[in-house]
């Protein structure tokens, strides 16, 4: 009996094997997506100066913890999947009752005003993190980076890349209807 | 050394300058390879003048603090050796952290904080990763349990195989058949009486 299981034994190694390579092949699977620790925690402590030439004031910890859900997206001009998302971001700030904050993650503020001024500014606050010791308080380690915070001051979700149609109205917008008080 | 074959010793001293030869051969993998392997990995470093600590015993600490943390951006590297920025500002962060007065733990804290376990180059040993760290072991151990199984099982087979030594009455029988066949028809014997002659039926092993 036990001599005659042995000859099951490559097809038990076949499964395993190819299992791992069903795993790694899978085109859906992102191996540069790394989860998040600051998943359920409170935002980093921050206080980060406005964006000069941008309009619009700068933020910090205490700013999101006034009972509105809001986006807080790390962007950069020199990002160029920053501005493959841009039109979503702007899609998505035009929505009712969504506050869009943004980092402005080691940049040139010129350079930052000047693309804000060219693609349209969707972000209510923008927070210039020029060293980009903010933004590694946070944990990014690459931009652009969209984390949803609820109400408390509370990162609830991270996107890593840039945000897509898909993953707004799969994953943004039904966590932010249901994290609205 | 003297070179070979020049003197009426020429033999001898070819020997020793074979010998000579294979001790430096020797020397030289044993000693110069890997050195040349280490020392060439040397200039590839990321770590620019200007983020050097003074202090040559942090410096120390943090360029071994710096070589266990994963760089994010290219996932395979250290932040030692990567050129990224990211890779660079932790590198600082690191030296800062050090220069704050913080244990070697305290840093890999504050990085675990951020970026969880996977900043680590080295897992943490925990119920989780216990499969990671020991399960090779296991496995080692499994492997060599179920090839000493094999060969005990082996040689009890081996052991089973042996015919039983034969009974002193076929032995005399044995003895007999040899004494009365004619010395060729030892050597050509057709087959078939061949087969008659060394049937196994004397042989003691019970018929399976």
């Amino acid at each position: 009996m036990l001599r005659k299981s042995i000859f099951f034994l490559p097809i038990l190694t076949f499964f395993v094997v190819g299992g791992y390579f069903y795993w790694g092949l899978d085109p859906n699977r992102n191996p540069a997506s790394i989860p998040s620790v600051m998943i359920d925690k409170d935002v980093p402590v921050f206080d980060l100066p406005r964006l000069e030439g941008s309009g619009v004031v700068g933020f910090g910890s205490d700013d999101l913890r006034q009972g509105t859900v809001t986006l807080v997206n790390a962007f950069s001009s020199w990002c160029l999947p920053c501005l493959a998302e841009h039109p979503v971001l702007t899609e998505l700030a035009k929505r009712n009752g969504i506050r869009l904050y943004g980092i402005n993650y080691k940049d040139k503020p010129e350079d930052a005003a000047a693309w804000l001024r060219e693609h349209g500014n969707p972000y209510a606050r923008i927070g210039a993190d020029t060293s980009g010791r903010v933004a590694i308080d946070w944990g990014v380690y690459g931009v652009p980076e969209t984390y949803v915070v609820d109400g408390n001051g509370r990162i609830r979700y991270r996107h890593i890349g840039p945000l897509d149609l898909a993953a707004m109205n799969e994953i943004i917008l039904p966590l932010i209807s249901e994290l609205k008080p | 050394m003297k070179q070979p074959g020049l003197n009426r010793t020429g033999r001898h001293s070819i020997g020793k300058f074979a010998a000579g030869m294979s001790t430096a051969l020797a020397l030289f993998l044993f000693s110069a390879v890997p050195s040349i392997i280490l020392f060439s990995a040397v200039p590839s470093l990321a770590v620019n003048p200007d983020e050097v600590l003074p202090d040559p015993v942090l410096e120390s600490r943090a360029r071994a603090i710096s070589s266990e943390v994963r760089c994010l951006v290219c996932q395979n590297e250290s932040i030692d050796s990567s050129n990224a920025e990211l890779a660079k500002d932790l590198r600082l962060i690191v030296r800062e952290r050090l220069v704050a007065g913080d244990s070697d733990q305290q840093v890999f804290d504050y990085l675990v904080a951020r970026y969880g376990d996977f900043v680590l180059l080295r897992p943490p040993v925990r119920p989780e990763t216990y499969v990671l760290w020991f399960g090779p072991a296991v496995v080692f151990v499994l492997g060599v349990i179920a090839v000493g199984f094999y060969f005990t099982r082996q040689k009890r087979r081996f052991a089973a195989d042996t015919p039983l030594p034969l009974s002193v009455g076929e032995r005399q029988r044995l003895e007999q058949l040899l004494a009365d066949a004619p010395q060729d028809e030892m050597t050509q014997r057709p087959s078939s009486s061949s087969d008659q002659a060394t049937g196994r039926t004397g042989t003691g092993k019970p018929k399976s």
